[in-house]
């Protein structure tokens, strides 16, 4: 480690950045500095401002406050184009290149070489395209169609592209997620070479024992601030983790005291070929059953499967004791689990038709007779379910695209109540509500509770899965690692389980 | 008032087409006389009984524009059938048609749900392939109105009540699409599949399936346009409404229909079939080559997509706590 070039002046100043959307804080007073030749891992919860942070960095973004500073001059990057010219390269988490396009066209995509005519100069392009691939020791050939590659060699695309332009800060927002460990190592193996170059770089990640192994510097968000930040050389595992969980959860939720019955719905090492695992749970009658784990970890995927979206391979699902086959989302409906997708605006409503054939859709088998619908009954369902969410609408025939964002999505759990579910699966259920609804959202939940139902709740936010849950099961990469009763729990256990990280690997012997 | 009735499409569009009739009226006094408007509503039957078939396509994010081909065909085995076996009762025949022309529909539905093929794609091959058809089913002769029985040629013409059979036919159908899309679970599943398609897979709705059902129905529908078509114009051969599919989904776009899916009423189709039959109908009444015609539909359906763009524009994501909709 570069212990003398920590005091030489940093490539990059961040400044008292701050940045609030409608109903949220995302970032506040947040100071970064990147030097040059340096990786700086930034670490935090799911939410926590990263990706804010970043789209600031690369332009997409604009702080309502707080200044940015590069090389020493206070700059504004108003658009993605003018912070790749400042020398700001983003290499996304989900690569954002063009799959119908050749890898040479990739990389010089809008800041084409052009010849004495003012025509493309492909041959010089092509060139420098070997050239920097070779550098980066990547086997790929120039003119290949990016949708014929992997992700990894998209990835050293995407990093070729970042090497294009005389870059002096590289971006990598959870680079490695979607690697094997033999192209993590080449990955890593980049990062060294870019480090010798003398680029500065932010290194993303969940992965602990990574930022250990990589990362110089550190900075840790938690709720949209600097929780702290140094040296890794200076730090542990423990005392990163103890800095992003850091919260008391000291949030009321109004949590009703429910008699917990019988098992209602048994889940038996369910699988998927490539999202889950040996998946294996159950939910009894009046329980709230929290799913924790990081965004990614396919506790979506696997409430998808559970619902009939998408598919298991193995395992069996028992409801009430008896097995029960689950191919669509309508075998679903009718075994009495519903599911409220994350998101309820593109999953959930059908926006041109009318308030109340929303809330009917999925019960309109028991609202026909001879294949005619009873349409006063429809009305009643519906009035019935929109009374007791409290919805606002001036009336029911209106189409959903009238009413606004809360009252929308209290239209789409209205429709899942109104089939009279066993088991309701809410994932991320007060994602993008403010904090007002959210409250009674919750209260809501535990409502379902009382009255008998099996609730699961898949969440990223620790809080709620402290404040609402009965047990919680963590999920990690694709797999069940634990459940346990809600006293057991704490928020430094469960983000240690969600991200894989062991009592005994610091850095103490470094 | 009349801020209302212009935010209502199918009340704007009833406004129109009255506006209309009484301004050309206003010249031509025989134009509005019952007998001729009787013959409007019987001339666009036909094409009435398609755009509610192509609405029901529409409404499911699918186009069909196989509609024209597919009557064709049906309408040339019909009457080559009655021509070969003059005393086949006509039922048969209604009832042949009904059968091919489900067969070509369905046909359509396959392609678009088990294959995946844009329907766009499907149908601009079945066109051809249809229309290619009635080529090699009648080696390219005609079946002329000779060799047409009484009974297949007249039935239609029957006055019931004062109108036409095929007039009654059309509002037969108006009547069944209307009952179907308000107070059946598939029907409703046509306005929900083309909605929001991720939703009404998440509510239990099979969207390939309703596709399927929505091609179905339109090729059933055109299938029985078919017979009625070719018992009207007492001949049948290989140009038989050639380019028709046109004016069908040119209905349905000026009755309202969002080609996006979704949004359609069988109040804006009829009013947008009978729009255009008008415009037909008064063209040689003023002294217009028939020719204009297809510049003034498709005047009217430019005029209608950007109404219909205006209206949807409003319909924001309400991202602002406090805006609020103004109904």
């Amino acid at each position: 480690m570069a212990m003398d070039e920590e005091d030489g002046a940093p490539v990059l100043r961040m400044r008292g950045i701050g940045k609030r959307f409608p109903g949220v804080v995302a970032l506040q007073e947040v100071d970064l500095a990147l030097y040059p030749g340096q990786v700086t891992a930034l670490v935090g919860e799911n939410g926590a401002g990263k990706s804010t942070l970043v789209k600031i960095l690369c332009g997409v973004y604009q702080p309502d406050s707080g200044e940015i500073e590069l090389a020493g001059e206070t700059v504004r990057l108003n658009s993605a184009e003018q912070a790749m010219q400042l020398g700001v390269s983003v290499i996304h988490q989900e690569t954002v290149l063009f799959d119908e396009l050749s890898v040479t066209e990739n990389i010089f995509l809008g800041q084409q070489m052009r010849n004495r005519l003012g025509m493309l100069d492909w041959p010089t392009m092509k060139k420098r395209a070997v050239a920097i691939l070779q550098d980066l020791e990547a086997d790929i050939d120039p003119d290949a169609k990016l949708r014929d590659l992997g992700i990894a060699q998209k990835h050293l695309v995407a990093i070729a592209r970042a090497l294009s332009v005389d870059s002096r800060i590289v971006v990598m927002d959870e680079p490695t997620a979607a690697l094997s460990w033999k192209e993590i190592e080449e990955l890593y193996a980049i990062v060294e070479k870019l480090k010798s170059e003398g680029k500065a770089i932010l290194f993303i990640s969940h992965k602990f024992e990574e930022i250990i192994r990589i990362a110089d510097n550190y900075t840790v968000f938690r709720d949209g601030v600097v929780a702290g930040s140094g040296q890794v050389a200076d730090t542990t595992q423990d005392a990163l983790i103890a800095l992003m969980v850091g919260r008391k959860v000291d949030q009321i939720f109004p949590k009703q005291m429910v008699e917990i019955g019988e098992t209602v719905l048994e889940v038996r090492g369910l699988s998927h070929p490539t999202e889950f695992a040996d998946i294996s749970f159950t939910v009894r009658r009046g329980e709230i059953l929290g799913f924790y784990g990081l965004v990614g970890a396919g506790r979506s995927e696997l409430m998808q499967a559970l619902f009939g979206v998408t598919r298991f391979s193995t395992g069996e699902v028992v409801l009430d004791g008896a097995p029960v086959t689950l191919k669509s989302p309508s075998d679903a409906v009718k075994r009495g689990i519903v599911y409220v997708p994350e998101e309820r605006q593109r999953q959930g409503a059908v926006l041109p038709l009318p308030i109340f054939q929303n809330i009917t859709l999925p019960s309109l088998g028991r609202l026909s007779r001879n294949g005619l619908l009873e349409l006063a009954q429809e009305f009643d369902l519906a009035r019935q379910y929109a009374a007791r969410l409290e919805l606002k609408a001036a009336s029911l025939s209106h189409p959903v695209n009238t009413l606004s964002g809360g009252n929308q999505q209290k239209v789409v759990i209205a429709k899942w109540l109104a089939t009279e579910p066993r088991v309701i699966i809410l994932d991320e259920p007060t994602k993008g509500i403010d904090v007002g609804s959210k409250a009674a959202v919750h209260g809501f939940m535990s409502e379902l509770a009382r009255q008998g139902l099996s609730v699961i709740m898949v969440s990223s936010e620790i809080p709620e899965i402290l404040g609402m849950s009965d047990r919680i099961a963590v999920m990690r990469e694709g797999r069940i690692v634990d459940t346990a009763p809600r006293q057991e729990a704490d928020a430094e256990s469960l983000i240690r389980m969600a991200i894989g990280a062991t009592q005994e690997a610091g850095v103490d012997a470094a | 008032m009349m801020a209302k009735a212009l935010k209502n499409r199918d009340l704007l569009l009833g406004l129109v087409l009255i506006a209309l009739v009484l301004a050309i009226a206003a010249r031509f006094p025989g134009y509005i006389t019952p007998t001729n408007l009787e013959g409007i509503f019987t001339d666009t039957s036909i094409l009435i009984i398609l755009a509610l078939g192509q609405m029901l396509v529409i409404l499911t994010r699918c186009i069909d524009l196989s509609v024209a081909s597919n009557l064709a065909l049906t309408g040339m085995i019909v009457a080559m059938v009655n021509a070969g076996a003059p005393d086949l009762p006509l039922a048969a025949l209604v009832l042949l048609s009904a059968l091919i022309g489900l067969g070509l529909g369905s046909i359509n539905g396959v392609l678009v749900w088990t294959l995946g093929i844009p329907p766009i794609v499907v149908t601009l091959g079945t066109l051809a392939v249809y229309r290619g058809v009635i080529f090699v089913v009648s080696d390219g002769e005609w079946v002329n109105a000779h060799e047409m029985s009484e009974v297949f040629l007249n039935t239609p013409r029957i006055l019931f009540l004062g109108l036409p059979i095929l007039a009654w036919v059309a509002i037969l159908f108006v009547l069944i699409v209307a009952v179907f899309l308000r107070w059946t679970r598939t029907g409703r599943a046509f306005l929900a599949v083309g909605g929001n398609p991720t939703a009404a897979v998440y509510a239990g709705l099979d969207v390939g399936r309703t596709q399927f059902l929505a091609f179905s129905i339109s090729g059933l529908l055109s299938g029985i346009c078919g017979y009625l078509w070719v018992s009207r114009y007492a001949v049948a051969y290989v140009d038989v409404a050639r380019g028709f599919e046109l004016e069908v989904v040119a209905a349905c776009v000026i009755g309202g229909v969002s080609i996006a899916g979704g949004i359609g009423t069988v109040t804006g189709v009829v009013l947008g079939a009978l729009f255009l039959g008008a415009v037909k109908n008064a063209l040689p009444v003023i002294g217009i080559s028939p020719f204009w015609q297809l510049a003034i539909s498709g005047t009217v359906i430019i005029v209608a997509v950007v109404i219909n763009a205006r209206q949807e524009k409003t319909a924001g994501k309400l991202i602002l706590r406090d805006s609020h909709r103004t109904h």
